[in-house]
């Protein structure tokens, strides 16, 4: 391997990456676009939950029951409803995604027998979100009929016992306030990085052979090992710089903790570069035309690592099968040693499943990326 | 090294050597079973038309296309096998501009020179007389994808030389250029002869095979003919009568089908007749033409160019 080749290629591309508009968007622009994006766009949380309210009986009892939901901030009160058949009308107007019905007799039954029964209708079409809300209404209630019982205790002059009766005092930890964003975001820089890199370099190859360049590139004595290294090197450090970038807005703009050490994220960094840099080339050299590898790049990175990163869906929710299929998604170590590293505060050796995975994988794609160029025509 | 003779070329260390070279696209056969040799300080040229399988063979010599079957030497070195060694030594251009049109005159030379090593002092020096030698001194901080036609090639040929390589590949490379570039562009080329470069390039151009040292008449991917323009000519089967009319295409089509007429080539105001025997044939077109009413304002026998020659190559394969 000769060194001056090697800069001499990576400077003839350092320069045509800085003379091309389209390049140098992709470069910089996009993680900034996406960042924004998918910082702000994707959230988990389901907060105020549109409720509506069918209250048979109107009494205080009743209106204190709804209040009770309104003011856990889980629900929003969205309609009263009037009617039973206003209920499912609701539903399929979308207007709410959870209803509360109160019966007529609500509270002459609470006074009577201690205890009284409320329905709440879910809109379950979306699962997750039924879950979530569930919850939420069981929470509420639990907390409603717990001042009802205080307030009745109360009157009735009765020491308001609670016999035999377990409370359990969750405590989060890593993300205390239970905010998604603070799992989402460190994801989205995951992906951002995984789409960005391999773009930037599917054009490497492909744009010598569509603009007539390599014939005469080739006829020289450059080897692949340099084509292949120069050629990476100005998109190394743009992928830092991206990187850089993207871990920066992390943690200024969208105050995701971080409890980690640089070196640890530098690292793992620089690994993940190796890995999605040595895609987008190696697909550079398969397809001769820049659109065709700037799409295959796109398709290849864009829909693994949405799905089987672990960025959105939980890898260990998945069937076994998607499981083991999801290993072979370079994304997913990333996802969790980022998530680990800014979180949990995580080192390497915490880390050694992921970092392991990327090793390899980074391994695996620099011995096929050398072997791939071949200085011929055809 | 002075010698144009092929005999003396194939005695000495060819410079290049090929030796039964195949290569197929699918069910076209490219180059047909090819063997040439150039001798050092040769200025060989492969002259045919479009789709004679030059553009191929070019670039089997550069390396870049792997031949199905032969073998390829350059100074000795096998191109196939020992490809990295063999393009140290080489120079290519190929037929379609390969330079960066986003880099700046300069920038292509200094690549190109880092690419082959060429140490900092003699980059400069050599650049600036391969500049000057081109006409581009001016131009050097111009982007390449800004100059003409012909200022490309000759900044092509200027990165090719930008290392003193032994064997200089040109594929067509004055085609589209101006007669000012071209005139440039040569006497670059003969310098480098001078200084004992082997130079093979292909060309569509007649008065540029002209200038070559020898000549391979390319055909359907295999060499009809290869030695001296002089030689070629000389060889040609039969006499050459150039007829100057006013409508050339009428005489071109009465004369072809005469008896003693080999063959008949319109060239311009011009037909070139090719006959058996010019003196006994002469005064029989010369009847033939004022019975059929047409007109002619001279017939003389004239010298062969290298057209003439590989249109008498093609005529006498396929006769009419």
């Amino acid at each position: 391997m000769n060194l001056r080749r090697l800069f001499a290629l990576a400077w003839k591309e350092s320069l045509q990456i800085w003379r091309d508009p389209r390049s140098l968007a992709i470069a910089l622009l996009m993680p900034l676009m996406q960042m924004g994006i998918l910082g702000y766009g994707v959230s988990l949380d389901i907060k105020r939950v549109p409720l509506c309210v069918f209250d048979q009986e109107n009494s205080q009892q009743s209106r204190a029951m709804v209040n009770s939901f309104v003011a856990s901030g889980w629900f929003r009160l969205s309609r009263r409803l009037v009617r039973d058949d206003d209920v499912r009308d609701a539903m399929d107007r979308g207007s709410c995604s959870a209803a509360l019905v109160i019966p007529v007799d609500f509270s002459r039954r609470l006074s009577q027998h201690g205890s009284a029964a409320v329905q709440a209708i879910f809109d379950a079409t979306d699962v997750n979100t039924t879950n979530i809300a569930l919850g939420y209404a069981q929470g509420a209630l639990a907390l409603a009929s717990q001042q009802m019982y205080a307030r009745w205790a109360a009157a009735h002059g009765v020491a308001a016992t609670r016999v035999g009766q377990v409370d359990l005092e969750p405590g989060t930890w890593f993300n205390e306030t239970l905010d998604s964003r603070n799992f989402i975001i460190p994801g989205v820089v995951a992906v951002i990085l995984a789409l960005v890199g391999a773009q930037l370099t599917s054009l490497t190859i492909s744009r010598e052979w569509e603009r007539g360049t390599m014939e005469q590139l080739i006829s020289t004595p450059v080897t692949a090992l340099e084509v292949m290294l120069g050629k990476l090197l100005p998109y190394f450090a743009i992928g830092m710089l991206d990187a850089g970038f993207c871990l920066a807005t992390a943690v200024f703009w969208f105050h995701v903790p971080f409890r980690g050490d640089l070196f640890t994220l530098l690292i793992t960094t620089l690994l993940f570069l190796v890995v999605v840099l040595g895609i987008g080339y190696l697909i550079s050299v398969r397809i001769r035309s820049q659109l065709g590898a700037s799409q295959v790049a796109l398709l290849l990175t864009m829909l693994p690592a949405n799905l089987l990163s672990g960025y959105t869906f939980p890898i260990d929710q998945m069937p076994g099968a998607i499981q083991t299929l999801s290993l072979v998604v370079y994304a997913r170590y990333y996802v969790s040693i980022l998530r680990g590293v800014f979180l949990k505060g995580s080192t390497i050796d915490d880390l050694w499943f992921p970092i392991a995975g990327l090793s390899l994988y980074a391994l695996l794609i620099l011995w096929l990326a050398a072997r791939a160029f071949r200085k011929r025509l055809d | 090294m002075s010698s144009l003779s092929t005999t003396t070329a194939a005695d000495a260390v060819p410079a290049v050597r090929v030796h039964e070279l195949s290569r197929a696209f699918g069910t076209l056969q490219a180059i047909d079973n090819v063997s040439f040799s150039v001798a050092p300080g040769e200025i060989f040229g492969l002259v045919g038309p479009d789709g004679a399988g030059k553009t191929t063979l070019m670039r089997m010599l550069a390396g870049v296309l792997a031949p199905d079957h032969g073998r390829i030497e350059l100074d000795g070195i096998d191109v196939q096998h020992q490809s990295e060694q063999a393009k140290r030594h080489l120079s290519y251009m190929p037929q379609r501009f390969g330079l960066y049109e986003d880099l700046t005159v300069a920038e292509n030379i200094f690549f190109y020179g880092e690419l082959f090593s060429v140490a900092t002092s003699d980059r400069r020096t050599r650049s600036e007389t391969l500049l000057h030698a081109a006409g581009l001194t001016d131009f050097r901080h111009r982007r390449a994808g800004q100059l003409s036609g012909g200022m490309k090639q000759k900044l092509g040929l200027i990165c090719a030389l930008i290392h003193t390589p032994r064997v200089l590949l040109l594929d067509e490379p004055t085609t589209g250029v101006d007669p000012v570039s071209r005139r440039d562009f040569w006497a670059i080329l003969y310098q480098l002869r001078e200084q004992g470069v082997t130079i093979v390039l292909s060309t569509a151009y007649m008065d540029e095979a002209e200038r070559c040292t020898r000549l391979a008449l390319v055909h359907g991917g295999r060499i009809r003919q290869c030695d001296t323009p002089a030689r070629l000519k000389a060889a040609m089967p039969g006499s050459l009568l150039e007829l100057v009319a006013a409508d050339p295409r009428a005489i071109h089509g009465a004369l072809r089908h005469q008896p003693g007429v080999l063959g008949s080539l319109l060239m311009g105001d011009r037909v070139h007749v090719r006959v058996d025997n010019a003196t006994r044939r002469m005064p029989q077109l010369n009847n033939f033409l004022g019975e059929q009413g047409l007109d002619i304002q001279g017939m003389e026998q004239v010298e062969p160019g290298i057209e003439d020659v590989f249109v008498a190559l093609l005529d006498e394969e396929a006769p009419a």
